[in-house]
C-alpha cells in the first residue's frame, strides 16, 4: 500500500516586501508579491526525502487561501510533490487559526493520508500552532517541531524525529497515522528543476470550496472567527540613533554611551 | 473577582521568569491560579504564592514526561473545567514557547475557544482581556481580543516585569486523567542541555550577538568576552549558526529566539528583517559593523562603523575597567 503523505504549505506575503494591513484589518495581499512560505519550503523537502527512502509514497500538497495561493502548490508540484489540493472560498477571507485548522483538518480526512507534514511555523502569522491543532482535531501523534524526521514500514509504520527543545533534545517516535512539523534546521530545500517545472504544469489540483468540505460559512471568515484585530498600527520609526566611525576611540565612545544608560 | 490560570514553566521545580511575568499580568484581570505539573510541581509553589498565586494546582505524572505535549492539555483542561465548575474563568495564559504555544493551540480547539499567541502586553477590556501583539518582524502592532469561549494567550517573555506580591498560594491536588489517546507520541529519550553558565537568552536582561562578521567559531571567544564583562547572553545570527559557529539554541530570529531585552548588542550583524523579527523590540540597540550601510544601523540607538575585532576586545576591556 501507498504511503499517503499530505504537505500543508501557506501562500504568503514576501517578508521582504512591505507588508501592511488592509482596511479591514486582515492581511494586505494585492500590494505585496505572494509566494510559498520559505519554512514550508522545507516540509516539501521533509516529505520528498520520506517518499524516496519508502517503496511506494504519494504526496499531496494542501493550500487553504486565495486564488494566487495556487503558486504556492505549483511551487511544491516543481519541486517534485504529485498533486495539489487547493480550498479557495470568498467566506475564507479573514479566517484564523482555530478556523484554519478547521477547514484544513476536513480537507485533509477527504484527502486521505498516513502523515501529514507541515513547517514549523509560517512567516506571516508566525504562530506556530496549526501542526498541534491539527493533531487535535484529527486525533493522531503530533509529532512536532523536527529537525531530524524518518519514517520506517510503510502507511502502518512508525514516525521518528528529533525535537531540539528550550531546555532538551528529545526523540520521539509515533505510530502512523500522525502530524509532523519540521524546523528550519532539517536541511535545505531543493531547487525545483527544469523537468519539475515542466512536469508540474500536466499534475492535477484540485479546486475544494467550503461546501465540499460540509463547512458553513459562519464557522470561518471574519464573521466567524474566535479572535478579533481591534487595532493596528505601524510602529513608529526608531529615532535616529547616534552612529561614530571608530578611528581608535568607538570602544571608548560607546563604553560612555553604555554608562550614560546605566548599562555599566 | 474571576480567576485567570497561569500555565507554570518550571524545570525540576525552579521557575522560570516569563512564568513570573504571567502573575503580573494575571493580576490585572483577575486572580492568578498557577497550574504546574511534572517532576517538582509542589516545589513550585512557594514562588508562585510570592508572586500572586492565590492557588496552585499540582499534578506529578510519570506520562508528563514520557509523552510530548497531549497530557499536558489534558490536566490544563481539567484545571479549564475546575475553575470554571466553581467560578468564572477570564483566561488562560500561557508563556509563548515552542510548548505553550503547542499546549495552548490544543487546549484552544478542546473547550471551543479562540487563541492569541506572542502577546508583548495584555490588558483587562470590557469584553475581555486585550492582547497587543508585535507582528511583521515588529513594523506593526496590534491590539485583539478573543471572541468566542475562554481566552486562550500566550505571552512572550519580557513582556511584563515581575513583582513580587503575596498571597494565599494554596496548593491543591489536581486530579488529572491522561486519555490513552494522548499517550501517542513516545519521548523515547531526553538530553538536557548543558548550562553555559550564562543568562538564559530569552529571559537576560543584555544580549550580545555575533553574526557572520565573526568569521569562524575560534572567533566567538571574543563575543563571549564582552557578554560576560556584561552579564550578558550569547546570542547568533543563522548566517552564523548555519555555518556551525555556534549552537542553534543560541539563533535570535524568526527561525531562532525571539528576545526583547534592555539592551542589544550586534556585532558583525547586517540586520535582515528574519534577523530583525526577533529582536526589534529590545530596549536599546547598539550595533558594530565595518559596512556603515548595514540595515541594522537604521535600528540603533548607538552604532560604530568598524572592526569588530578591535572595537569588542577594547569596549570588553573599558567595561572591566569601568566595573573595577
Ligand atoms: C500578523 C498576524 C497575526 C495573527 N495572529 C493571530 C492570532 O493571534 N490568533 C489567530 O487565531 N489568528 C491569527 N492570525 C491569523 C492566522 O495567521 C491564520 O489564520 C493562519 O491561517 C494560521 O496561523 P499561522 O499562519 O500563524 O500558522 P502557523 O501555525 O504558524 O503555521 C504552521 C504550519 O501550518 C501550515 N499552514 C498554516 N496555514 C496554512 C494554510 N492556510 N494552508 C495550508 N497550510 C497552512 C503550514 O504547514 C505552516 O508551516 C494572525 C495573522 C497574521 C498575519
Ligand atoms: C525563512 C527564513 C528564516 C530566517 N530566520 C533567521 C533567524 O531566525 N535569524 C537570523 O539571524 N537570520 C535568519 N534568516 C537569515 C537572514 O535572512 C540573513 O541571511 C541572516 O540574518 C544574515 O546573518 P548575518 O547578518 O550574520 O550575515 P550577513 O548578512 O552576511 O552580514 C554580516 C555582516 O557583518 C559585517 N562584518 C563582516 N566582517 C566584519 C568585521 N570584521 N567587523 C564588523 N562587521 C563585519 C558585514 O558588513 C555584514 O553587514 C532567515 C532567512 C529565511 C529565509
Amino acid at each position: 500500500m501507498s504511503l499517503r503523505i499530505v504537505v500543508c504549505v501557506k501562500y504568503v506575503p514576501d517578508a521582504t516586501g512591505d507588508r501592511h494591513f488592509a482596511e479591514d484589518l486582515t492581511v494586505d495581499r494585492d500590494d505585496v508579491d505572494g509566494l510559498l512560505s520559505e519554512l514550508d519550503e522545507y516540509a516539501v523537502e521533509q516529505a520528498l526525502q520520506i517518499k524516496e527512502a519508502a517503496d511506494d509514497a504519494e504526496i499531496t500538497v494542501l493550500t487553504v487561501g486565495p486564488e494566487d495561493a495556487n503558486d504556492a502548490i505549483r511551487k511544491a508540484l516543481s519541486m517534485g510533490a504529485d498533486k495539489g489540493v487547493h480550498v479557495e472560498d470568498e467566506d475564507l477571507h479573514g479566517t484564523d487559526a482555530v478556523g484554519t485548522s478547521l477547514v484544513l483538518a476536513k480537507a485533509i480526512e477527504k484527502t486521505g493520508y498516513d502523515l501529514v507534514v507541515c513547517g514549523m511555523a509560517s512567516t506571516d502569522g508566525t504562530m506556530g500552532v496549526l501542526p498541534a491543532m491539527l493533531a487535535e482535531r484529527l486525533g493522531v501523534p503530533q509529532v512536532t517541531q523536527l529537525s531530524e524526521v524518518s519514517v520506517e514500514g510503510g502507511p502502518n509504520g512508525t514516525v521518528k524525529g528529533r525535537r531540539d527543545g528550550d531546555t532538551a533534545t528529545e526523540q520521539l517516535e509515533a505510530s502512523l497515522p500522525a502530524v509532523v512539523s519540521v524546523t528550519d534546521q532539517s536541511g535545505e530545500a531543493r531547487y525545483p528543476s527544469f523537468k519539475g517545472i515542466m512536469a508540474a504544469k500536466k499534475k492535477p489540483v484540485e479546486e475544494l470550496e467550503l461546501d465540499d468540505l460540509d463547512i458553513d460559512a459562519d464557522e470561518v471568515g471574519l464573521e466567524g472567527a474566535w479572535t478579533k484585530v481591534e487595532d493596528a498600527t505601524e510602529r513608529p520609526a526608531r529615532t535616529a540613533g547616534t552612529i561614530v566611525k571608530d578611528e581608535g576611540e568607538g570602544a571608548k565612545q560607546l563604553a560612555e554611551f553604555l554608562a550614560g544608560q546605566k548599562f555599566i | 473577582m474571576a480567576e485567570v490560570l497561569v500555565y507554570v514553566d518550571h524545570v525540576d521545580g525552579s521557575v522560570r521568569k516569563p512564568t513570573l511575568e504571567l502573575l503580573t499580568l494575571a493580576r490585572r484581570i483577575g486572580d492568578p491560579v498557577a497550574v504546574s505539573l511534572g517532576n517538582g510541581a509542589a516545589d513550585t509553589a512557594a514562588t508562585l504564592a510570592e508572586h500572586g498565586a492565590v492557588k496552585v494546582l499540582t499534578a506529578d505524572a510519570a506520562e508528563f514526561a514520557d509523552y510530548l505535549v497531549a497530557p499536558k492539555v489534558d490536566a490544563l483542561q481539567a484545571a479549564v473545567e475546575s475553575v470554571s465548575a466553581a467560578g468564572s474563568l477570564a483566561a488562560v495564559l500561557l508563556p509563548s514557547s515552542a510548548e505553550g504555544k503547542e499546549i495552548g493551540a490544543r487546549l484552544a480547539i478542546r473547550i471551543g475557544s479562540g487563541i492569541i499567541t506572542d502577546a508583548v502586553d495584555l490588558e483587562a477590556g470590557d469584553e475581555g482581556p486585550v492582547a497587543t501583539q508585535s507582528v511583521f518582524a515588529a513594523s506593526y502592532t496590534t491590539k485583539s481580543r478573543i471572541t468566542k469561549g475562554t481566552p486562550v494567550i500566550t505571552v512572550k517573555p519580557n513582556s511584563a516585569p515581575v513583582e513580587p506580591a503575596a498571597a494565599a498560594g494554596a496548593v491543591e491536588e489536581l486530579a488529572v486523567t491522561v486519555a490513552d489517546s494522548s499517550k501517542g507520541t513516545k519521548v523515547v529519550s531526553r538530553t538536557p542541555r548543558e548550562s553555559t553558565g550564562r543568562p538564559d537568552l530569552t529571559e537576560a536582561a543584555i544580549v550580545v550577538s555575533g553574526g557572520r562578521g565573526v568569521n569562524g567559531a575560534e572567533n566567538f571567544p571574543v563575543i563571549e568576552a564582552l557578554a560576560d564583562s556584561l552579564g550578558a547572553a550569547v546570542g547568533a545570527s543563522r548566517a552564523a549558526v548555519d555555518a556551525g559557529w555556534y549552537p542553534h539554541t543560541n539563533q535570535v530570529g524568526q527561525t531562532g529566539k525571539s528576545v526583547s531585552p534592555q539592551l542589544y548588542i550586534a556585532a558583525g550583524i547586517s540586520g535582515a528583517i528574519q534577523h530583525r523579527a526577533g529582536m526589534q523590540t529590545s530596549k536599546t540597540i547598539v550595533a558594530i559593523n565595518k559596512d556603515e550601510e548595514a540595515p541594522i544601523f537604521e535600528l540603533v540607538d548607538y552604532g560604530v562603523v568598524g572592526d569588530l575585532f578591535n572595537v569588542v576586545p577594547a569596549l570588553t576591556d573599558e567595561v572591566k575597567t569601568r566595573k573595577g
